[in-house]
């Protein structure tokens, strides 16, 4: 099967399908790839690095023509579709909605579209989720964007020239790209603060450290599939009159709302803007759907009053190393999910995750796929805390609770009671203990020492890292042969009696436990190093 | 007055003794705990032979010195591929020293009387007589000296029971007189006893019959306070007999199998049956055997690659090459870390000391938990010597008589690289699928060797 990977024409757009290392992957499967030359220049991929993992590098033209499988990141142009294959397969973001004409191109040439954007957001298919992936990307990107057209450092800092505060960054709507943006901005040291009419990211929110703005009007927006719905006329004054408040404090503005299917929400004002402070930053991540803010103009810079809004729509492809690294990714996972291998790889209806993206079926329409059943969950925003370190906490062991379940203790703990409780029947009602009398007493005590060394056995060694295991019984073996005391009290009398032979025996096999059991031990614990 | 001084000291000694656990939490405090060992083991002992009731001086020295100097000379010799043998072995003195006490203490000529006084010598005696046997048994299972197939005779569960049975009457009969013949001839039987539970166990749970001997040695020394009244040796015996409880448990859930299957070894018989069943379930797929020369081209590609040791490298003492090939590839830029199946080797905690040996630092030693996530981003996986530990039958194939035991998920990885010295199963005798994936390559030969080619040419390359 041939699978191939064409340079993205769209003006500015740098990304590509599919990355040397997605490729070599997709040979390994088995499929033959085709790369259209310079295809991964514009994401500091030269070709000899694909051709290196196996791939050919072909002209446009013949791509389109042979290859059985395109792989793309935008929509293709009317052009482009009419050169697909009769038959051929498509997977890129296709956002069915808006591009009916395009449908029926493709529909004409009987061939099978998967759209990205259409992935059902559920939790077997996060991994699939290019949204997601490109959200999470732009997040970052607009914080960056926003930190290059400030004009002061993000983070506050007190020098021998004066004191700089720290800048105020509010983030509007808290999804993905919502809690990227949070956690670059408090990366580089701001003040972060977001909003969401979900009452449920709050937690999300403050797990990054940024302040939850809150309205006080009753009323959650969870709309299902991660997004939020919209909102109560009385709820949207009440918002708006806090961004309003909100636009008098802060430096950058950072919104992200969008309601699928629906242009993007007017929030930001214009009266909002105007309060703004010159030299603040509005980054509107909604701008290809018309943007958040009022004054946005979508794929540009825009200037009011001093105050930047930036409209930018590329703003995942200005990472394009890792946007089409991570979309070649989820490309790899969908082609996983469909078989994988050429001989195996099949459109399966049945399958939810390849269901939703269907948009084309040789040629059939089959977009968009009949709802699933209600449950929606919302899917988990892969957030990136930079400043966690990647090595995993060495002492992890170290004083961990012994949280052991005994699966069998309920009932042998009832069965020991009641034994108890018969033995305590018998004694107090058969007068047994006057016969018994010292050496039970005595037999108790000990009793009582033996069951409180168990516990405290059995609380320390939990303890134990796995590593030790051999050290530890090593170590045992040796305090086990406290039993040299048995015998060293035996060593009295004459010395041929019985007793003081055996006793002087046992001392010698204690003694070989015990200083071979504490040395070897030692010689071990010696080996380790960090 | 003497009493309560050597009552105080041997608190202290017990107290040293769980502190000595304690410091086994963590490598950083652990040589501390085993110096808390050593001196709580120094003060009982020295304490004890400045009682006043002792007087044969000469002989007890000399049972100290000679004794001392088997056990240095042991423990200064052995090698660590060998610790299963010399645990194994020293378990057999505790029960051996704790059989010789109980019978010291009912000859010696004050000895008491009573009947609960010699029910704690009884008891005494068979545990350690089990300990003795068992752990000689299980010693010379590890040495090779004894095949590692369990002995299933028939009826076993009967004859155990009936042993039992035949202990209990004894004992009754031995507290009613007291007499010697009583307790010889139920050594005997716990002996047997001893021998044909370990006998009746399969080299593949050898780690949980050490650690159950560790228990049971503990349990003795326990029982030996009872009879003689000594808080001391109660304590430090409930200490190891915790100890030795907690380790089979773990080693059992590691294994997913019932505690009660290993002890009463191959309890209801289809555990062993599948050795047979490899054999028809022969030549699902081809293998791929791979060379030197290709894995270490792989290798030096690589960015992240994960070493899974078993008992084969063990065997083959390749845990220097293995440590070499880390360290270059390291110094390479290579994220090397390394896999530890908590049942690998014979021995719970084996790998981690032969690694340690050959100076692998403990902080890229992972356990299962750990790095069982990572395999799906890691370019290349080694498995050394393993083989059930590995095995996705154990996962996905529910007639796999290992079905349901955790394992290492190796297969994730881009690709695995399987070193083996021949084409046989593993212990359990059971067939690997591992090694007919598409991402499974096979260099067969002793994997010392192996390893050491490896290491030759990564040199020659990295010049």
């Amino acid at each position: 099967m041939k699978v191939g990977i064409p340079k993205e024409i769209h003006a500015g757009e740098r990304r590509v399908a599919g990355t040397p290392h997605t490729v070599q992957q997709l040979v390994k499967m088995g499929m033959s790839v085709m790369v259209e030359a310079g295809a991964g220049v514009g994401a500091s991929l030269p070709d000899a690095l694909y051709t290196a993992e196996g791939a050919e590098l072909v002209d446009a033209t013949t791509l389109w023509a042979e290859a059985d499988l395109v792989l793309k990141v935008r929509p293709p142009t009317p052009d482009e579709a009419r050169q697909l294959k009769r038959g051929g397969h498509l997977i890129s973001f296709f956002w069915p909605a808006q591009n009916k004409a395009l449908i029926d191109i493709l529909a004409e040439r009987s061939a099978t579209v998967l759209a990205m954007d259409c992935i059902p957001r559920i939790s077997r298919a996060q991994k699939m989720d290019a949204l997601s992936s490109m959200a999470n990307i732009s997040g970052y990107r607009a914080v960056i964007e926003a930190a290059a057209a400030y004009g002061s450092f993000f983070t506050g800092q007190i020098t021998a020239a004066g004191k700089v505060a720290p800048a105020q960054v509010l983030v509007i709507g808290a999804g993905v790209a919502g809690l990227a943006a949070i956690g670059a901005a408090r990366g580089l040291g701001a003040v972060v603060r977001a909003f969401d009419t979900r009452a449920a990211v709050k937690e999300q929110v403050q797990s990054l450290g940024a302040q939850f703005l809150e309205v006080h009007v009753e009323e959650d927006g969870e709309g299902g599939g991660g997004y939020a719905k919209e909102m109560s006329p009385a709820y949207i004054a009440a918002e708006m009159e806090l961004f309003y408040q909100q636009a008098k404090e802060v430096d950058i503005v950072i919104t992200t709302a969008l309601i699928p299917g629906r242009p993007a929400p007017k929030l930001w004002e214009r009266r909002a803007v105007e309060a703004m402070k010159p030299g603040s930053v509005v980054v509107d991540l909604a701008a290809e759907q018309g943007g958040n803010c009022e004054l946005c103009v979508p794929g540009q810079l825009y200037e009011h009053n001093g105050v930047k809004i930036l409209g930018f729509t590329d703003l995942s492809s200005r990472l394009a190393t890792t946007a089409s690294q991570l979309y070649g990714t989820n490309l790899l996972h969908l082609l996983r999910d469909m078989g994988g291998s050429p001989a195996d790889y099949h459109v399966d209806l049945d399958d939810e995750v390849v269901r939703g993206a269907l948009v084309l079926d040789r040629g059939v329409l089959k977009w968009p796929a009949p709802k699933p059943e209600p449950k929606a969950e919302a899917p988990k925003p892969v957030v990136q805390v930079a400043e966690k370190p990647q090595e995993k906490p060495v002492e992890k062991a170290h004083g961990h609770a012994p949280a052991v379940a005994k699966p069998a203790g309920k009932p042998l703990a009832a069965i020991i009671g009641l034994a108890l409780v018969g033995v305590w029947l018998f004694l107090r009602f058969t007068q047994a203990d006057a016969q018994l009398g010292p050496e039970l007493a005595q037999f108790l005590q000990h009793l009582t020492v033996f069951v409180l060394a168990c516990f405290v056995g059995w609380q320390v060694v939990w303890s134990v890292t796995a590593a030790l295991h051999t050290p530890l019984m090593s170590v045992t073996n040796a305090i086990s042969g406290i039993i040299i005391l048995g015998g060293m009290l035996q060593a009295r009398g004459s010395p041929g009696a019985a007793s003081a032979l055996l006793g002087v025996l046992a001392v010698l096999f204690a003694t070989i436990n015990i200083a071979g059991g504490f040395l070897v031990t030692q010689r071990m614990l010696k080996m380790f190093r960090r | 007055m003497e009493s309560v001084l050597l009552t105080v000291a041997w608190l202290v000694a017990s107290v040293l003794f769980i502190l000595s656990l304690r410091g086994l939490s963590s490598q950083t405090t652990a040589r501390r705990g085993n110096l808390y060992g050593i001196i709580g083991m120094a003060i009982a002992v020295g304490s004890t032979a400045l009682a006043s009731t002792i007087d044969l001086y000469v002989p007890l020295i000399l049972a100290l010195a000679v004794g001392g100097a088997i056990g240095a000379a042991m423990a200064a010799r052995v090698a660590m591929t060998a610790m299963p043998e010399l645990v194994a072995l020293l378990h057999s003195f505790v029960g051996l020293s704790a059989v010789l006490v109980g019978y010291a203490s009912l000859l010696a000529p004050d000895a008491k009387t009573g009947a609960v006084f010699r029910t704690e010598i009884y008891v005494d005696v068979a545990i350690g007589a089990v300990t003795l046997t068992g752990s000689i048994v299980a010693f010379l299972k590890l040495r090779g000296s004894l095949s590692g197939r369990p002995l299933l005779l028939p009826g076993r569960h009967m004859l155990n029971l009936s042993i039992l049975l035949g202990i209990v009457v004894l004992g009754v009969l031995f507290a009613g007189s007291g007499s010697v013949t009583w307790l010889l001839l139920m050594s005997a039987l716990a002996g047997v006893l001893g021998a044909h539970l370990v006998l009746a166990i399969g080299g593949a749970d050898m780690p949980v019959v050490v650690s159950m001997l560790n228990s049971y040695s503990g349990w003795t020394a326990s029982a030996a306070g009872f009879m003689l009244s000594n808080d001391a040796l109660i304590i430090t015996g409930a200490l190891v007999g915790s100890s030795g409880a907690i380790l089979s448990y773990i080693m059992c859930r590691a294994m997913n199998r019932s505690i009660w299957h290993v002890i009463f070894g191959g309890f209801g018989g289809e555990q062993t049956a599948p050795a047979a069943k490899g054999g028809d379930a022969a030549a699902p797929g081809e293998v791929r055997e791979t060379s030197v020369d290709e894995t270490v081209t792989r290798l030096l590609k690589a960015r992240d690659v994960v070493v899974v040791p078993g008992y084969g490298m063990a065997v083959a003492r390749a845990q220097h090459a293995v440590h070499e090939l880390s360290e270059l590839l390291r110094k390479k830029g290579v994220r090397v870390r390394f896999a530890i199946h908590p049942v690998a080797g014979r021995l719970p905690g084996h790998m981690n000391v032969l690694l340690a040996e050959a100076n692998v630092p403990y902080d890229i030693v992972l356990e299962m938990e750990e790095i069982n996530e990572d395999f799906a981003r890691t370019d290349e996986v080694l498995v050394i010597g393993a083989n059930d530990i590995v095995n996705p039958g154990a996962l996905d194939d529910p007639q796999s008589p290992i079905h349901g035991m955790p394992v290492l998920e190796v297969w994730h990885a881009t690709r695995v690289v399987v070193f083996k010295r021949g084409r046989s199963t593993g212990y359990a005798g059971v067939d690997n699928p591992l090694f007919y994936k598409e991402n499974t390559a096979m260099l067969f030969g002793d994997a010392g060797d192996s390893m050491k080619r490896l290491v030759a040419a990564v040199r020659e390359r990295v010049g």
